[in-house]
């Protein structure tokens, strides 16, 4: 008998893709597990998501309110302990605001909401979603935000790249860099981040959209497919 | 006030007062004048339009909710239904752009999820006056971003829609809102529940302050202090958070079996909530104004009766589950107060601080407003505006420069830039998103997809609005058909100017009568809409611009036909392709007219050929189909090369010169692309359905090659088509 | 007591501000060339129930640092206001 990793979903009160990212979970071969936000358990997942969306509404700052719900002093303890936590768009807001990633997003720099397919190229495998990828991979998957420009202070940007910290970076069909692939204007075309230890990963683009040939391009395969391994040898 | 009478001043008639007086058998008081000046209104009662939209076909086997209540809904098999309805916003959308469309979006959401289904897809049709003007681009900017702003935020995709520029909307934006929502068929609230007497009236989501009260503001008591007029806003500010949790808290209350009823607060507020669910159920209601949650303190009673705060529902709820209920308001975030209960007999009466403030029977406020048989006449230019016909005009221009300045017109460019602002892909199903004839969204559990379109001729209904909103019809459920989907039924917005107007008035009933008959032809039943009058300023009025919101329905979605010509295929036309210029695209760019008649439109032909696209689907016979809409058949054959990125070379049919082949808007046409070793397979099938056929040409190359006329590099096409309204709003 | 507090909400210096660009930007085709250097901020009013007010002043300077603000872009000040001080609509012409 197959052990199945079992992923969490916190769901706020506002979130929105937290039923696709279950479905992507369930869909790739894991147990989706709901967490709501005003408990303080983690029902023993082996992998943790914030999923995308408009928690609280944005109001105040994206993710500002969310980060004090009840459930966080559990995710904060699970990654310390080392558990994989994965921050999908609004859920790479909170982690940003809750001080698990570095760097904050603001609103991207068109001042427009875009929702498009972009390709993001795979910088590091030191993270739990590209535990299983090569560097240079270049995947296709959608982001749909109004507040996803990463910036960062330029001593925090070297630290981050000097210690190998960015995990996507925004990149034309080739992988090469290309200011017009940069939906937001992401500092250094940066779309996803990690921590020091490798085990929290925040992102901007919706891999959970794009697992399912029907509905568009399957660059979040790969992606689930490392989160499950790395949930995995947790287990 | 200056002597004007009180119920003048809100907008009644002597008439109206009168029928209010018999009804009361009394004078009404201050704050019963103020709910019936809320309830018989246009924009509530419908009053000048109810006699002529009893004549739309409404009925069908697989209706299951026609027009009347909240939204409408139709049968979609295994237990399913669809539910759906679409409303305008014009007015505030004219005043404050953002808040306009995100409060439009807001209200129809909550009619879907009133009927207990979850709301699934989101079209916005959208009308502006050219955009070379900055108020324009400002109204266009602000719309679109109020709409996705909203619309982004409670997690429903914006699947669709349509933007058209016309110098009559310069000062009448229309902003028009369609959500379609799923549910169990047998899960549906509706009218036809039994409600006991006893039952609770639970108001729940945000407290009530004075948005909207508006047109009854004249009832302010005479102490008013000098900034109370500020802290009464013309414009609503939507909360899109707050209806998140609306919608998730509503699904839940529906899903546990909790409910007798659900209506939204939308237009005339708690009045209408509560005596449109008295009315329905055959009984009366109490209700208590001290139990309303209010958001600032001191109001009065007509004004927390008629305010239209927003994000409000109202429960009926049996006294027994009203603390599970409550639970389950206060798990997502919701206030909820029990404001009064339905009662024997069928008066409303309302208390607050004790005493009774009002008192009228529910029905004559819900269901007994005035039905107005207004004058009408067509209009006097309307014989000379048919004689202006631009068919056999002589054109100067360039054919090449022609297509150009037609492909990068804003009524046909790419809408990219306003699609790309809204999330398509929230909730998963989008198997097709905008830009494409038709959205299709699949439904989970199934291979069935809905296949969604909304589509108005505003230029057609100026030159004659039977045509013009027959057209409507068709070209809606050709969009849908063009995907392999079957038409269902429709729901519509009616969008005139003032109806107080003969002219008006006739447009008005003469588009009744062609949707009606388009949607008899066609087996797609009316199951609700809206009628939005007085779309008019400075006696300038907009086109009679019915718009159609078509749902349709394909029982597998992997067999859905897209709108991208595929490389190495062959192109025909399905259809017949006649000299008809009138109320096109190419007149009024290139010629610069509006004139003639539009093109003609044999139902019958239609009908067949949405049928014959649905049976080609299910074989796998088309590798794609578009229709030819907005400037004929070159933009058709244009926008399906470049959404796949591969040229053509076809030539034009028939024996027309250039531009009449290729820019005419004759009806009933579709562009395909099929693989060569089926071609003849596609011509027996239109031959025995008596359709006509015609070979184009080939796909291939990166040229669009039209013989005879023009060719133009495909990336120059691309640049042109996509680049238009970009350019046009960076400047 | 009560006493009424403002907190000021500021971008940090050096950071790129998309919106403050696009205000400064539009300024020009409304006649004034003479801007530079646009930022926008938020600012948080509140009445504060305390014995003093310095205690309510403590209390929302830490109400700024862990929730009203973001000490990895912003910076803010707090301060005391009077009564009917603070945005009022009748202040607003």
């Amino acid at each position: 008998m197959t052990i199945v990793p079992r992923i969490g979903v916190v769901i706020f009160p506002g979130s929105l893709d937290d039923r696709d990212a279950l479905r992507a979970v369930r869909a790739m071969g894991g147990e989706g597990v709901p967490l709501w936000h005003a408990e303080r358990d983690l029902a023993g997942v082996d992998a943790v998501i914030l999923p995308g969306g408009f928690s609280y509404g944005d109001y105040l700052r994206t993710g500002a309110i969310a980060r004090f719900a009840p459930i966080m002093d559990q995710v904060r303890a699970f990654a310390d302990r080392g558990g994989p936590v994965v921050g999908i768009c609004n859920g790479f807001q909170i982690l940003c605001e809750a001080g698990l990633l570095p760097g904050a997003l603001i609103r991207n720099r068109q001042l427009r909401f875009v929702c498009r397919w972009v390709d993001v190229r795979v910088e590091t495998t030191l993270s739990p979603l590209t535990a299983g990828l090569v560097p240079g991979e270049v995947l296709r998957v959608p982001v749909k935000h109004g507040e996803g420009q990463f910036v960062v202070s330029r001593e925090e940007l070297e630290r981050i790249d000097g210690e190998g910290l960015v995990v996507f970076r925004y990149c034309a069909p080739d992988g090469s860099l290309d200011e017009a692939a940069n939906p937001n204007g992401s500092a250094d075309a940066i779309a996803g981040v990690r921590n020091g230890a490798g085990n929290v990963v925040g992102l901007m683009p919706h891999p959970e959209h794009a697992v399912d040939p029907d509905v568009g391009a399957t660059g979040g395969q790969p992606m689930f497919e490392s989160l499950l391994s790395s949930a995995l040898a947790r287990v | 006030m200056d002597g004007e009478p009180l119920h003048q001043a809100l907008g009644l008639t002597d008439d109206e007062l009168e029928a209010i007086r018999a009804t009361l058998g009394r004078e009404p008081n201050p704050t019963e004048l103020a709910m019936y000046a809320a309830m018989w209104s246009e924009h509530c009662s419908y009053k000048s339009s109810k006699i002529h939209l009893r004549t739309l076909p409404t009925e069908g086997p697989a209706v299951l909710v026609g027009p009347g209540q909240d939204a409408g809904a139709v049968d979609l098999g295994d237990g399913l239904a669809v539910v759906f309805k679409m409303e305008s916003h014009s007015h505030p959308s004219a005043i404050e752009p953002y808040q306009g469309a995100a409060t439009g979006v807001g209200g129809i959401v909550r009619d879907v999820i009133a009927m207990g289904a979850r709301p699934i897809a989101l079209l916005d049709p959208l009308r502006f006056g050219p955009l070379t003007e900055e108020r324009n681009r400002f109204l266009f900017a602000g719309v679109v971003a109020g709409i996705g702003g909203y619309g982004n935020c409670i997690g429903v995709p914006t699947v669709g829609g349509e933007v058209h520029v016309a110098p009559p909307h310069s000062a009448n934006p229309t902003v028009n809102v369609m959500c379609v929502g799923l549910a169990p068929a047998e899960r549906l609230v509706t009218a036809a529940r039994e409600v006991p007497e006893g039952a609770l009236l639970l108001l729940f989501g945000a407290a009530t302050g004075r948005d909207g009260i508006g047109g009854v503001s004249v009832l302010a008591s005479r102490t008013l202090e000098e900034d109370a007029h500020e802290s009464r806003p013309s414009v609503q500010i939507g909360d899109p958070f707050s209806e998140k949790l609306l919608i998730e808290a509503s699904q839940e209350l529906v899903e546990r079996d909790l409910l007798e009823g659900l209506q939204d607060l939308g237009g005339a507020g708690l009045t209408c909530a509560v005596s449109e669910s008295a009315a329905r159920a055959g009984l009366g209601a109490e209700l208590d104004l001290d139990a309303v949650p209010l958001r600032e303190p001191d109001l009065e009673a007509f004004e927390i009766l008629t305010s239209e705060s927003q994000e409000r529902m109202l429960a009926i709820v049996r006294p027994e589950r009203l603390d599970e209920v409550r639970q389950i308001c206060a798990r997502w975030g919701l206030a909820s107060a029990v404001v009064g209960r339905l009662v024997a007999g069928g008066g409303l009466r309302v208390r607050m601080g004790g005493s009774v403030v009002a008192e009228v029977p529910a029905r004559s406020l819900a269901d007994e407003g005035p039905e107005y048989a207004r004058p009408m006449s067509p209009p006097a230019d309307l014989e000379e505006l048919a004689a202006d016909d631009p068919t056999f005009a002589t054109v100067t221009t360039p054919i090449a420069d022609a297509f150009l300045a037609v492909l990068s017109s804003p009524n046909v460019a790419s809408k990219r830039w306003v699609w790309e602002q809204y999330d398509s892909l929230v909730q998963g199903g989008t198997v097709a998103g905008a830009g494409g004839d038709a959205a299709l969204i699949r439904i989970e559990g199934t291979l069935k997809a809905l296949a969604l379109s909304t589509d108005g001729k505003g230029r057609f209904g100026a030159l004659d609005p039977y045509l013009g909103a027959a057209h409507a019809v068709a070209e809606a459920a050709r969009n849908v058909a063009c995907t392999g989907a079957t038409p269902l039924a429709i729901t519509n917005c009616l969008n005139f100017g003032d109806p107080e107007r003969r002219e008006v008035m006739w447009s008005f009933t003469e588009s009744v009568r062609g949707i009606a008959d388009a949607c008899r032809a066609f087996d797609t039943p009316v199951t609700g809409g809206n009628v939005s009058f007085y779309n008019a300023s400075g006696g300038q009025g907009i086109w009679p611009t019915p718009v159609i919101g078509m749902v349709g329905l394909i029982r597998d979605y992997r067999l859905a036909v897209g709108h991208a010509m595929r490389d190495d295929a062959w192109l025909y036309l399905i259809g017949e392709t006649l000299p008809e210029l009138g109320g096109s695209e190419f007149a009024d760019v290139v010629l610069g007219r509006v004139g003639g008649r539009p093109p003609a439109l044999d139902l019958a032909r239609e009908r067949a050929l949405h049928g014959f696209l649905a049976d080609a689907a299910v074989d796998g016979l088309l590798l794609s189909a578009h229709d030819c809409g907005d400037g004929g058949l070159a933009v058709a054959l244009a926008e399906s090369a470049i959404a796949a990125g591969v040229g053509f070379a076809v030539s034009v049919p028939g024996d027309l010169p250039p531009h009449l082949g290729l820019f005419s808007e004759s009806a009933s046409r579709v562009v395909v692309s099929v693989e060569p070793d089926r071609a003849a397979e596609l011509e027996d099938r239109a031959a025995a359905s008596a359709l006509p056929l015609s070979r184009l040409g080939e796909t291939g190359g990166p040229r669009l090659v039209f013989d005879g006329a023009f060719e133009i590099a495909l990336e120059e096409a691309a640049a042109a088509y996509e680049d238009a309204i970009p350019k046009l709003m960076a400047g | 007591m009560r006493f009424r507090c403002l907190v000021d909400v500021y971008l940090k210096e050096g950071l790129l501000d998309p919106q403050g660009k696009a205000i400064e930007g539009a300024l020009p085709a409304m006649g004034w060339s003479n801007v530079s250097d646009v930022r926008v901020g938020k600012n948080v009013t509140m009445e504060v129930e305390a014995p003093d007010r310095d205690t309510a002043l403590t209390q929302v300077h830490e109400m700024a640092q862990r929730l009203l603000s973001n000490p990895v872009i912003e910076v803010f000040s707090v301060r005391s206001i009077e009564a009917n001080e603070g945005v009022r609509f009748r202040d607003l012409r």
